[in-house]
This record gives structure tokens, C-alpha cells and sequence, in this order.
């Protein structure tokens, strides 16, 4: 995920990463992993960062940093809860992948180029 | 197509999920959605998180999901329904130029399982969990793509690449892009991606040249490009084979 602050609400960690930060640590489905202090209200990126085993890449001369994924499995799925999935569609509208549960979902990556 | 059989398999409760993956974002997708006009969510993915969470690595490429949001098969190769009749004309140019004869040359050897995948849609729509082609949690996760440190990091050079080309600043981008191809050498978004934003004049090929100018190929700023990339893993390797 990007990020312009190493200081982000836990909502907008939780929505980037995939990852909830509950009491247990950082969990995606039934897979947690303990973190060293509890993340309140404000999520201090660097230190989940290197809990999680997330590489974090800084922009040089620029308050821009990209967080990537964990990858502590040693694959790109953790688990199979499929993690939240939220995008714009053309007209900017927000689209949660949550809102279809009840039908099954076919996701297709497609490119213009 | 995927339009069609969407519109066949929706009242047996299934939706279809289409993602543009482009760093240029609707901008980039806005005619090809607009000439699809789908009744289903067409969604702009900028900074491709569809690699991050689920392990796409090319397109076209799909996850299926159930009905409780389990992942019952992880990113594949997703090739487009088989047709029924002749595919529909194709508006090119009276002239092409001779990289594209050989581009089209070497996509025509892709492999398409297309045939075998669409039976096992249909069966897992039909058959739910039953369906052979539901994979239990564990063939899921251990299906998905590989991922070590190295990826993840590579991963996060192309974020960081994807949000600098927006802000325009593009050499910061390419050698972030760089970085990305060199860690995760599978991904072929991670390439293609980067390749089309070295546009090459106005015309209906400026995002699809993929690769050096004949003009100054010098300037290229990659290792690889399309027509090198494919003819060096060979065309028939190009997309997996379909995996039951």
C-alpha cells in the first residue's frame, strides 16, 4: 500500500494490508501473528512493518513510501477468506468485494496495454 | 464474451469481478469499459493490488470465490471463452509495422485452455463445493503464487513506481520498475505495465509497442520487452497450463 505518513489510522492500515489488528496481533482469517505492542487508533507503520515482515520502500526527497506484502507463508494467500477487496469504478465509486457474499464471485484482471 | 456468459450464469447466483489493472487508471481503461458496457462491477485497479492480495501476475487472469468469501481457487490463467463463431474483425491499420506482424505472430502460439477452464466454471457454478474444481483452503493458499522476501519487496518498488508516474515523476518511476523486474521476475503486469507507459508516438499503438523505437532504441530504459520477454521463455509457455 502507499502511504504519504508512517503514522495512519488503523481503519486505512487494515484496508491497504488486508490484515486486522486485533488483540491476538495481526490476523488474516484464521492466521495471527503477534505483534510487539498493541496498535491503538493510530498504527505506527514501521513497527507493524517489521513485525509482519513487510518490506516498506521510501521515496528518495519525497514523503512517499509503498509498503509491500508480507510474506511470512511463503505464498501470496495466508489463507483462503478471500481479504477485502476495495476499488473505484470508473465513476470513482467505491466498490467493496464483501458486498457480493451470497453469490460466487469470479475477479478478472484484465489490462489496456 | 465474459459479458455473455456472466449474463448466463448470474441467475444461478454468480458475479463477475473485472479489474483493469493500469497505473493510468480510468483514464487509461475508460474506452475499453465504455465499449463493453458491463452490467456487472468493472472495477480500476492503479497501483495493482490484485498483486498483493491475491498473486496476479498476468492478465488475463482470475480467483473464484465462494458464496461465504472462501477462495476456492487462486490467481490463474483465465483465458477468454472459446468463440462460437469467427472472431469478429479486428480494425487495424492497412500498414503495420513489422514489430506488431511480430508480436501477433508470437501471440497466436499462446496457449488457451479455454475449453477446459469454461467446463469447470460451469461445473463449479452448477455444483458448488461438490464441483472437482473447488479446491479444499489448504490446495488454495498453497496454489498461490510464491512469495519471499525478495517479491514482497519487489512488490512495494512497484507501488512506489505506479504512484511516482502519477505525480509525474517519471525517471524516479523507472528505476523503481526496475527494481520490481528484477524481484519478481514471473510477473509479467509488473513489465507489461511498465512498457506501456514508454508510449511510442499518437497512434493505436502507442501503449501496445512494448518495447524499443526503431527511431532510438538506446532509450529504452528496460532489460526486457515484449517480443524479447516472450520469444525467450517461447510463446507456448507463456500463460500455465490449466491445472484441475
Amino acid at each position: 500500500m502507499l502511504l504519504r505518513s508512517l503514522q495512519i489510522p488503523r481503519g486505512e492500515f487494515e484496508a491497504g494490508t488486508g490484515w486486522s489488528l486485533k488483540r491476538e496481533g495481526a490476523c488474516r482469517g484464521s492466521v495471527c501473528i503477534p505483534l510487539s505492542t498493541q496498535p491503538g487508533e493510530a498504527v505506527d507503520v514501521t513497527e507493524v512493518a517489521n513485525d509482519l515482515g513487510m518490506p516498506l520502500v521510501k521515496a528518495s526527497r519525497r514523503k512517499l513510501w509503498a509498503l509491500g506484502p508480507a510474506s511470512t507463508g511463503g505464498h501470496a494467500l495466508t489463507s483462503a477468506e478471500a481479504p477485502e477487496l476495495c476499488l473505484p469504478d470508473l465513476n470513482g465509486q467505491e466498490f467493496r468485494l464483501s458486498s457480493l457474499r451470497g453469490q460466487k464471485v469470479l475477479i478478472y484482471a484484465w489490462a489496456p496495454y | 464474451m465474459w459479458q455473455a456468459l456472466r449474463d448466463e450464469l448470474h441467475p444461478k447466483g454468480f458475479e463477475l469481478v473485472t479489474v483493469g489493472l493500469d497505473t493510468l487508471g480510468g483514464e487509461g481503461c475508460r474506452t475499453f469499459i465504455e465499449a463493453a458496457r458491463p452490467a456487472h462491477p468493472s472495477l480500476i485497479d492503479a497501483h495493482h493490488v490484485l498483486a498483493d492480495l491475491f498473486g496476479i501476475t498476468n492478465i488475463p487472469m482470475s480467483v473464484w470465490i465462494d458464496e461465504n468469501g472462501v477462495i476456492v481457487r487462486p490467481a490463474e490463467t483465465a483465458p477468454a471463452p472459446p468463440r462460437a463463431g469467427p472472431p469478429p474483425g479486428v480494425n487495424l491499420p492497412g500498414e503495420m509495422p513489422q514489430r506488431f506482424v511480430e508480436m501477433m505472430t508470437e501471440a497466436a502460439k499462446i496457449r488457451s485452455d479455454a475449453a477446459e477452464y469454461h467446463a469447470a466454471l460451469k461445473d463449479w457454478v452448477a455444483n458448488g463445493a461438490a464441483s472437482e474444481f473447488s479446491l479444499q483452503p489448504h490446495e488454495v493458499v498453497e496454489r498461490s503464487r510464491p512469495r519471499n522476501a525478495d517479491v514482497a519487496l519487489g512488490h512495494a518498488h512497484f507501488q512506489l513506481a505506479s504512484a511516482l508516474e502519477i505525480d509525474g515523476h517519471h525517471d524516479a518511476a523507472v528505476k523503481h520498475f526496475r527494481e520490481a523486474h528484477r524481484l519478481v521476475p514471473d510477473s509479467w503486469t509488473f513489465r507489461r505495465q511498465a512498457w506501456s507507459l514508454e508510449t511510442v508516438g499518437d497512434g493505436p499503438f502507442r501503449r501496445f509497442w512494448q518495447g524499443p523505437t526503431p527511431d532510438d532504441p538506446s532509450a529504452w530504459p528496460y532489460h526486457g520487452d515484449w517480443l524479447t520477454d516472450v520469444r525467450a521463455v517461447g510463446a507456448e509457455n507463456y500463460n500455465d497450463s490449466w491445472r484441475p
